[in-house]
């Protein structure tokens, strides 16, 4: 790492990707900025005074939507689908590490789910339950497709952390005379935290925002972004940027918690991560 | 005690399986099963093997038109993704030299990937729109006399929201890709004298095919199968085959929107095969 000069390349490219942020943040900012328009503001600027009208709106009873009701399912799908995710692509990706009957199947499967077109996964859960005589729900039909989704994550995620995961850990604590379970607990599971938070990340945020799986099979009660879609084609208030900026106010704190505890988890591994000549 | 320790990774395995085959196996198998059946009113799948939903699609003219538009949409959104896409990992991978700077950048390219879909679509309303603020600029600076309508609700708008939306996907993996790549292959090739153009092209684009085509194969699939971008950013004025599907749902069509979700599939694996035979996945983890 000398001090070589920059080539003209860098900065060209360097100019390239801050373009490209203000791409990716300039659109968002709008409606964050937008969001605090006065009483009396429209949907476009100019700002007409500055208030926070619009976020208090958003806990009245609105005549377009149903903000509440939309925004706890969501939660609530969001949460399960964060267990499902983190446990089952945990359990999938030990299993992996053995050789089992179906494995490539399986991984096959798993990547065909991820790159399956959303429209044609949520209308066989649809055209499933229409046939079973279920009626869709939620925290049924929708939950399985959310999971189609997050779990070709999370497990992508569980191999390549397994791909990089030293057996000789478990071997000591085998030799040490842990039992199966002990050696998950006390040795697996603190070493991959990290990535577990990771997957518990893509778990959350990719369910709270799906909305192409969900549209044919969370039934007649809708999640938060169907909500969304629904509302902006008839929204006449600034009340539609209220709830986008508070959105991915939400989307950020927990993005932001997951970053902090993957920190958090790492330096716990630094810290405990060899405890030669101390007992249990 | 052996036999139990051959069934453990058979039990671990358990779990995302059962997901999979139930709601994910099952459910496309029956698509192809519910093309073929009958429909009507009150009753929305009669079992049948008919091909009157086959016929259907291929005998309007708006379907080669809806196909058409949608292939057209997937090439320009890819140019660009991949153009983009190669360029900012290439200046994160190589040019940036520190790793800190690397995870901040790429932390900040992937922030918004976790955020909600459908609000970084309506946020571009207030831009694009008619009173938008590109539209008061372009007029404010006397760059056009009167809002420009091709904006919003229109191809451009679609497209520009397929880039923001899908940009990332292809970065993420080229970037992948690119670290892999032995630092010493491109000393070697600066040694023998090769200009940092010719680094890019005959060394690294090669290196990093795989990831392109990994990229490639998320922006296509979700670019052919999508109906919420044409729907908010299209306005009415944008078909796509997605959309036709989603629109044919809403009436609750099953059997013609399951002929029509099978044309789209095999147009997909067609084109994922292609990309396909350049890698191998498994390889990248």
């Amino acid at each position: 790492m000398g001090e070589r000069r920059r080539p003209p390349i860098f900065w060209a490219l360097a100019l390239l990707l801050a373009l490209f942020i203000a791409f990716m943040y300039g659109p968002i900012l709008t409606i964050v900025v937008l969001a605090f328009q006065g009483p009396n503001g429209g949907l476009v600027f100019p700002m007409n005074g500055v208030s926070l009208h619009w976020f208090a709106e958003l806990f009245e009873p609105q005549s377009i939507g149903d903000i509440r009701g939309s925004f706890d399912r969501s939660a609530a799908l969001g949460l399960a689908v964060t267990i499902c995710t983190v446990v089952f692509s945990f359990l999938a990706g030990l299993g992996f590490r053995r050789r089992f009957r179906g494995a490539s199947l399986l991984l096959y499967l798993a990547i065909a789910s991820l790159v399956m077109p959303s429209i044609v996964v949520s209308l066989g859960i649809g055209a499933l339950f229409e046939l079973l005589g279920i009626e869709r729900h939620w925290y049924s039909s929708a939950l399985g497709a959310h999971l189609t989704w997050t779990l070709p994550f999370g497990l992508l995620i569980m191999f390549a952390v397994f791909n990089r995961f030293d057996p000789a850990y478990e071997e000591a604590a085998r030799d040490q005379g842990a039992s199966g379970c002990q050696t998950i607990r006390h040795v697996v599971v603190p070493i991959v935290l990290p990535s577990l938070v990771g997957v518990a990340l893509f778990g959350f945020t990719l369910s709270y925002d799906e909305i192409a799986r969900t549209s044919q099979s969370v039934g007649a009660l809708n999640t938060l972004p169907l909500e969304l879609q629904a509302m902006q084609t008839n929204a006449t208030t600034p009340v539609i940027y209220a709830l986008g900026a508070a959105t991915t106010g939400l989307s950020l704190a927990v993005i932001g918690t997951c970053l902090a505890a993957v920190l958090w988890a790492r330096r716990r591994r630094a810290r405990y991560g060899s405890d030669a000549g101390r007992a249990v | 005690m052996n036999r139990l320790a051959r069934a453990v990774p058979y039990l671990q395995a358990l779990p995302l399986s059962a997901v999979f085959v139930v709601f994910f196996a099952v459910p496309i198998v029956l698509v192809v099963v519910v093309s073929f059946f009958d429909y009507e009113t009150y009753q929305l799948l009669i079992p049948a093997f008919s091909l009157e939903n086959y016929r259907e699609v291929f005998s309007e003219d708006v379907t080669y038109r809806t196909y058409l538009m949608t292939v057209e949409f997937c090439a320009i959104t890819w140019a660009i993704t991949v153009t983009l896409g190669f360029l900012i990992a290439y200046f994160l991978a190589f040019q940036v030299r520190s790793a800190t700077w690397q995870m901040v950048l790429l932390l900040g390219c992937s922030i918004p990937f976790w955020t909600s879909i459908i609000i970084r679509m309506i946020a571009w309303i207030p831009l694009l729109g008619r009173n938008g603020l590109v539209n008061q600029l372009l007029i404010s600076l006397h760059l056009a006399s009167k809002p420009q309508e091709w904006l919003l609700y229109s191809p451009f708008s679609v497209i520009m929201g397929y880039v923001h939306l899908y940009t990332l996907v292809m970065i993420v993996p080229i970037f992948n890709s690119m670290m892999r790549i032995d630092r010493s292959l491109i000393e070697a090739a600066v040694d023998a004298g090769a200009r940092t153009s010719q680094v890019m092209r005959t060394v690294i684009l090669p290196l990093s095919k795989t990831g392109v085509a990994i990229g490639s194969i998320f922006v296509i699939a979700m670019v052919m199968g999508d109906f919420v971008t044409v729907d908010v950013l299209g306005g009415g004025q944008v078909a796509s085959v997605g959309k036709q599907i989603a629109t044919q749902l809403s009436y609750l069509q099953f059997p013609p929107a399951a002929a029509d979700a099978m044309v789209l599939l095999v147009a997909v694996i067609v084109m994922i095969a292609l990309l396909m035979r350049a890698v191998d996945i498994r390889k990248e983890l």
